[in-house]
């Protein structure tokens, strides 16, 4: 067992390892809390006011949303949802994508699972970290994403708010796509432990089984 | 009730050697009794096998192979407890060679390979490059984007194959050969939906009926000869009046009751990863495969997964063109790499079965070896810098080494402990 320690410990630097590379020093933690229904309304809402218009989510219907953030159904269709009149819908953007490539050069990247291609921190950083850059099409530019092609969306959101409750929106935003990204975690996260209880259990038995068995074995 | 099912048992035996085989394989096949902790990894590789099997199935009654990557999606959102079959399986994947590359190193340890034995081993090693393949090709079927640039990377080996070495093709037939060859193997022009189709059906049914007959033939070959053991000592050298060895015990119940916890103790920790990390910090799920495989966007770094790292390693570790180009002697080296464990039990001249007790050389260079493999396999997953090139070579050297020179000849340098009679140990 002690050999199986080391071994196991000697693996952990290897799962440092993976986390990193090319991380941007503006990269700070991600806010993220999957329990927070409000952050996650919140985030929601924000998304479809400021950022469907261009990214779509197009793996999350806004009938799993409606379920899973626990908002009425009628209300999610009043008020998110824009773009079709069905809530078993996906939540796609309502731009054409050769549209998107004409006006920014580039299509604007599906949302639903940002946060596992790039990392819940990093998208968290991006939305913080836009500054005025006079030499860009838009006037910004990003310190975390240099030269982006995505125009400051947020940036009469971000002269309203004060500097803290600007961060307070960009992390529910970035709560919400944590949760798009892998809806069912929080449940997977119950289950597992519910699992982990039910083998340790039958752990019990087994073992005292094997005990009996091998009294006799000399 | 009991004399029902015992007719029905006689019935059945009358016609097909149930019971006779049931008595040769569990009741009456003598394990020895010291088996270690090193000896549960047979097992759970039948139990990972299992795994991957059940959820492969129920996989293949969702995925679509056109759809390819909003299809995994499609499961892992919309249909009914899909998001744990697919991380069963997807994890499934890595814990299969976590096993078997701990099984194989038993082996090494304890020269299970050696006389009688070298069937099992070579069944063992036909199952382990099925795997690999199976590994690969199920790899794909996300189609992600490190699915897209990994299937670009390992399929373009097959233009790499030197064939202008051949004295009747010229270097231009070689090339239209190579180029051939990799428009054959992606099934197009291009890798697309043609790939991904002739991938799933090598994946899911192809290499699983190769995979499953190579267990049946590995279990037969093994219960022919009868289990090694930490000792290498041979127990049926050592039998009572009954023909029994002293040092065995039945595999049912002793084994199975043994195996019981020990599976258990692995499903948690299976449990652990599928539930808490099913993506393993980017090891098991890599941040690409995120998106969708997208011949455009060349991901920053082209890794393979884990369990290739060694081999990738020792792929990327020529750098020189010499007689052939670089890339055909990586190809040499990573085939060659595999190659060479067939033949280990030819290999291995050690008078003595078990590194228990062979000398403190034996001792010396196998954890060397160990430590090389790791460390292949920590380079292989890493974008290549001058430095670590430079180790993977001399990784590579060594890793040859270990096979050509030393374990055909370390017995002559070293003085062995004496093999004792019996087996030492009883749990």
């Amino acid at each position: 067992m002690k050999k199986l320690a080391v071994v196991l410990f000697s693996c952990l630097p290897l799962v440092a390892f993976a986390a990193g590379g090319g991380k941007s020093e503006y990269e700070v933690p991600a806010p993220v809390n999957l329990q927070d229904k409000v952050s996650l309304q919140n985030g929601a809402k924000l998304f479809v006011n400021y950022c469907m218009g261009c990214h779509g989510l197009q793996y999350q219907r806004y009938s799993r949303l409606a379920e899973d953030l626990e908002i009425p159904e009628e209300l999610v269709q009043e008020k998110l949802n824009f773009t079709t009149d069905k809530v078993g819908d996906q939540m796609r953007t309502a731009m054409a994508s050769e549209d998107a490539k004409a006006w920014f050069g580039n299509a604007p990247p599906d949302l639903t699972m940002v946060t596992r291609y790039r990392s819940e921190d990093w998208v968290y950083s991006y939305l913080i970290n836009f500054y005025e850059d006079e030499s860009r099409p838009f006037g910004y530019n990003n310190r975390v994403f240099e030269n982006v092609g995505m125009p400051h969306v947020m940036a009469s959101l971000q002269e309203e708010l004060s500097e803290d409750e600007f961060k307070q929106e960009m992390g529910d935003l970035t709560n919400f796509l944590a949760y798009t990204a892998e809806p069912v975690r929080p449940l997977r996260e119950r289950l597992g432990v519910y699992v982990l209880v039910f083998l340790g259990i039958l752990l019990v038995p087994a073992y005292l089984l094997k005990k009996e068995y091998w009294k006799d074995v000399h | 009730m009991m004399g029902m099912v015992n007719r029905v048992v006689d019935w059945v035996d009358a016609r097909l050697p149930v019971v006779d085989a049931y008595k040769r394989h569990m009741s009456e096949y003598y394990a020895p009794k010291n088996f270690n902790f090193w000896y549960y990894f047979g097992v759970l590789s039948l139990v990972v096998l299992i795994n991957q099997l059940l959820t492969g199935i129920w996989l293949t009654m969702f995925y679509s192979p056109s759809e390819g990557f909003a299809s995994v999606e499609y499961i892992m959102r919309d249909v009914e407890w899909g998001w744990l079959i697919r991380y069963m399986h997807a994890v499934g994947a890595s814990a299969f060679f976590a096993v078997v590359y701990i099984h194989m190193f038993r082996g090494l340890m304890y020269g299970s390979y050696k006389p009688p034995r070298e069937l099992v081993w070579i069944f063992g090693m036909l199952i382990y490059l099925a795997l690999m393949a199976e590994g690969f090709l199920g790899y794909v079927l996300p189609w992600g984007n490190m699915s897209y640039w990994g299937a670009q990377v390992i399929i373009s080996l097959a233009g790499a194959i030197p064939f202008d070495l051949l004295p009747f093709i010229d270097a231009a037939e070689a090339k239209e050969i190579g180029e051939g060859l990799t428009t054959w193997v992606r099934g197009d022009y291009l890798l697309s939906t043609a790939t991904v189709n002739k991938f799933f059906a090598l994946h899911v049914v192809a290499i699983p009926i190769v995979l499953l007959a190579l267990v049946v033939l590995h279990i037969l070959a093994l219960h022919e000869v009868g289990s090694n053991n930490p000792d290498g000592v041979e127990i049926k050298q050592n039998k009572d009046e009954n023909g029994i060895p002293v040092d065995g015990i039945p595999f049912h119940p002793y084994y199975t009751v043994k195996d019981l916890p020990g599976v258990i103790v692995f499903l948690m920790i299976f449990a652990v990863v599928i539930f808490f990390f099913p993506d393993g910090g980017g090891y098991l799920l890599e941040k690409p495969n995120f998106e969708p495989a997208n011949p455009l966007k060349t991901p920053d770094h082209i890794a393979p997964v884990w369990y290739y790292g060694p081999y990738y390693a020792m792929l990327r570790a020529a750098t020189l063109d010499i007689i052939m180009p670089a890339k055909a002697w990586g190809l040499v080296a990573m085939g060659g790499a595999i190659v060479i464990l067939f033949v280990i039990p030819w290999l291995d001249r050690h008078p003595v079965r078990s590194i228990r007790y062979r000398g403190w050389l034996s001792k010396l260079f196998m954890t060397i070896f160990v430590l090389d493999f790791l460390m292949l396999g920590y380079f292989g997953t890493q974008p290549a810098t001058p430095a670590k090139t430079m180790m993977a070579q001399l990784g590579t050297i060594y890793y040859f080494s270990y096979f050509l020179l030393i374990m055909p000849f370390v017995h002559k340098f070293e003085k062995s402990k004496p093999v004792p009679e019996r087996v030492t140990g009883g749990h």
